[in-house]
């Protein structure tokens, strides 16, 4: 039964650090990603994103926990996981001495794609991802972009039947982007199965068939991006006149979403998320002005990952942020 | 296991080709640490150069060169560390780990690597130490033995720079690091002889493996000088020691710096 699934864990924990500092980044995470399908692991700085990718793709071992990857043990098996494996990581880990196609008849080397095989698939990725007029120029020269491109080529050199992306698109404008995403979704109708991680709603959206919400190491939520959005529901916001105003719009805003109201009082703002469906702007406005709430400005939309947290875990997402020596910064 | 220590030598080919392509991209690394070794060996050959009187009234540029040799030799320990700190800081030890590559390969592939860019090197090297009058005076066999002694040298100490650079995880770091170990060089025979030092010093710098080396160059290349009449047994059997030093040093760092590539340290 694990030979439907290409991404197969149970339970997996990871704690780095001792007493103070200890840091449970992991705890207990399972996931079951069927083959050929993409998975957005969706979560906030330090939700454990990469450290999950980390243990998946053999560059770390779980405190507990089971994993397969493409029917392989990542503890007891890891040389024929790599064989199956594709990886990009969150920082552009390429060779910027080398030129892109340099480092890419690297990794074809490295993949024992060797002679006019390597060479061949090498200008196909440059071709595909736009880099041939780049090609023979030091990677020190690209553009960020440019340099998460060549990455991304580097780590499908081999075809991989499982592909790990960290944050494929994170500071990338939006030409870049959808390159990567048109790519991505190319490689999922090849049959590759993709888990990629994101810090971004839409592009778990765009991209993914199921989503893993993840927070403080463990899923929060599965489901697909229509079943997360229903779930999620909308987010109701109103701006008012006055700062006197704001306990006024939260006694009405909080029995009409079915959910505590979140009170903003720099930007005299009250927000709510709400799932009742049955909900329209019109209402909210109605009800707000009958009880005589002068308000500036009104909406209801869907809700920004932060809110999304507050609302499904109760947690707010800013509780780690600052924290991620699981990366070394780039060197500039 | 077979079936990945069988891919130990194309792998690490195609990483020392890496290492080989990013010196030729970057020419202006290999230059600069070809010029220190010059500098040193003017800058000591000539302003203490007339100061230090050698035993028996030898030529102290003669007897420098070979020091210089060792010393030149021994920076696999600072060029190792740093390439193998940059790799991991900037994420590319990880992204070879993803790889079905021999664990080896990598640290093995960037040694040879260095022993290759070395070898290069010497060649002005050698040149310059012609101009300041240093000649090999003991044939051509023992100073091709004397050559391979430098060869093993730098290999040795890729590999534990390697290891330390893997340790450290950031340039920063190793460089520091790496101006540090100028004492090392400061601790050895290269520069000046130990007949002079008190005794606890002497024992010291005659332990020290780079002594052995600069004394085995010294004789093979036929160069040598009377040393200390009580000199330490690595200094008396200079060969034998430099290869002996080799071959634990080897047999400590090789396995450290495999294991270390295969698990790096995490948290
Ligand atoms: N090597 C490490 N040493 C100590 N703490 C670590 C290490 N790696 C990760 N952590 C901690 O574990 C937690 C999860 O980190 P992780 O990098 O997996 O988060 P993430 O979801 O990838 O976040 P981001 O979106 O910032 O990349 C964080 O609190 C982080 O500080
Ligand atoms: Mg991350």
């Amino acid at each position: 039964m694990t030979s439907s699934y290409a991404v197969l864990s149970e339970g997996l924990e990871k704690n780095f650090g001792s007493g103070d500092h200890r840091v449970e980044a992991l705890r207990g995470l399972d996931l079951a990603v069927p083959e050929g399908t993409i998975r957005a692991l969706l979560g906030p700085n330090g939700a454990g994103k990469t450290t999950a990718l980390r243990i998946l793709t053999t560059l770390s071992r779980p405190d507990a926990g089971t994993a397969t990857v493409a029917g392989h043990d990542v503890i007891r098996e890891p040389a024929a996981v790599r064989r199956a494996i594709g990886v990009t990581g969150q920082d552009a880990a390429v060779d910027h001495d080398l030129s892109g196609r340099e480092n890419l008849s690297l990794f074809a080397k490295l993949h024992r794609l060797r002679g006019a095989a390597g060479r061949d698939r090498a200008d196909e990725l440059l071709d595909t991802f736009g880099l041939t007029d780049a090609a023979d120029r030091p990677v020190r020269t690209y553009s960020g972009g440019m340099r998460r491109r060549l990455d991304l080529a580097a780590g499908l050199i081999s075809r991989p039947r499982v592909l790990f992306l960290d944050e494929p698109t994170t500071g990338l404008d939006p030409a870049s982007r959808n390159q990567i995403w048109a790519a991505v979704r190319d490689l999922a109708a090849e049959g590759t199965t993709v888990l990629l991680t994101t810090q971004y709603l839409e592009e778990a959206d765009q991209l993914a068939d199921d989503v893993v919400l993840i927070d403080h190491g463990v899923a929060a939520h599965t489901g697909t991006p229509a079943e997360l959005k229903a779930r999620l529901g909308a987010y109701a916001e109103v701006v008012v006149a006055d700062e006197s105003a704001l306990s006024a719009a939260a006694v009405i805003l909080g029995p009409l979403t079915g959910s505590e109201p979140v009170i903003d009082h720099e930007a005299r703002t009250v927000g709510a998320a709400t799932t009742k469906a049955e909900l329209t702007l019109p209402a909210v406005v109605r009800e707000l002005d009958a009880a005589g709430v002068p308000i500036l400005d009104a909406g209801l939309r869907r809700p920004t990952l932060d809110e999304a947290f507050l609302s499904l875990t109760g947690n707010t997402t800013g509780s780690r942020t600052g924290s991620r020596t699981a990366q070394k910064e780039p060197a500039a | 296991m077979s079936s990945t220590s069988s891919t130990l030598a194309p792998d690490s080919l195609a990483l020392l080709g890496r290492q080989l392509q990013r010196a030729r991209r970057n020419p202006a690394l290999l230059v600069m640490t070809q010029a220190m070794p010059v500098m040193l060996l003017l800058f000591f050959g000539y302003v203490f150069g007339n100061s230090v009187s050698l035993p028996g009234g030898a030529d102290y540029r003669t007897y420098l060169v070979p020091g210089v040799f060792v010393i030149t030799a021994a920076g696999g320990l600072v060029t190792g560390m740093l390439q193998a700190a940059g790799d991991t800081q900037r994420g590319v030890m990880d992204r070879l780990r993803t790889l079905p590559v021999s664990r080896a390969a990598a640290p093995l592939g960037q040694a040879t690597a260095d022993v290759l860019l070395f070898a290069i090197g010497m060649i002005p090297l050698v040149a310059v130490g012609y101009a300041v009058g240093w000649r090999i005076e003991g044939g051509f066999g023992p100073a091709a033995g004397a050559f391979g002694l430098l060869l093993l040298l730098r290999f040795v100490t890729a590999w534990i720079g390697i290891l330390v650079g893997m340790k450290l995880g950031s340039e920063e770091a190793a460089g520091q690091l790496g101006s540090v170990t100028f004492i090392l060089q400061l601790l050895c025979n290269a520069y000046v002889p130990t007949a002079g030092m008190p005794g606890w010093l002497q024992a010291v710098v005659e332990w020290n493996p780079l002594s052995s080396f600069v004394t085995a160059c010294r004789d093979l290349f036929g160069n040598a000088t009377a040393g200390a009449a009580d000199a330490a047994w690595v200094i008396e059997h200079p060969v034998v020691a430099s290869l002996g030093w080799s071959v634990l040093l080897l047999a400590i760092f090789v396995p450290l710096a495999v294991r270390r590539y295969a698990r790096p340290a995490e948290g």
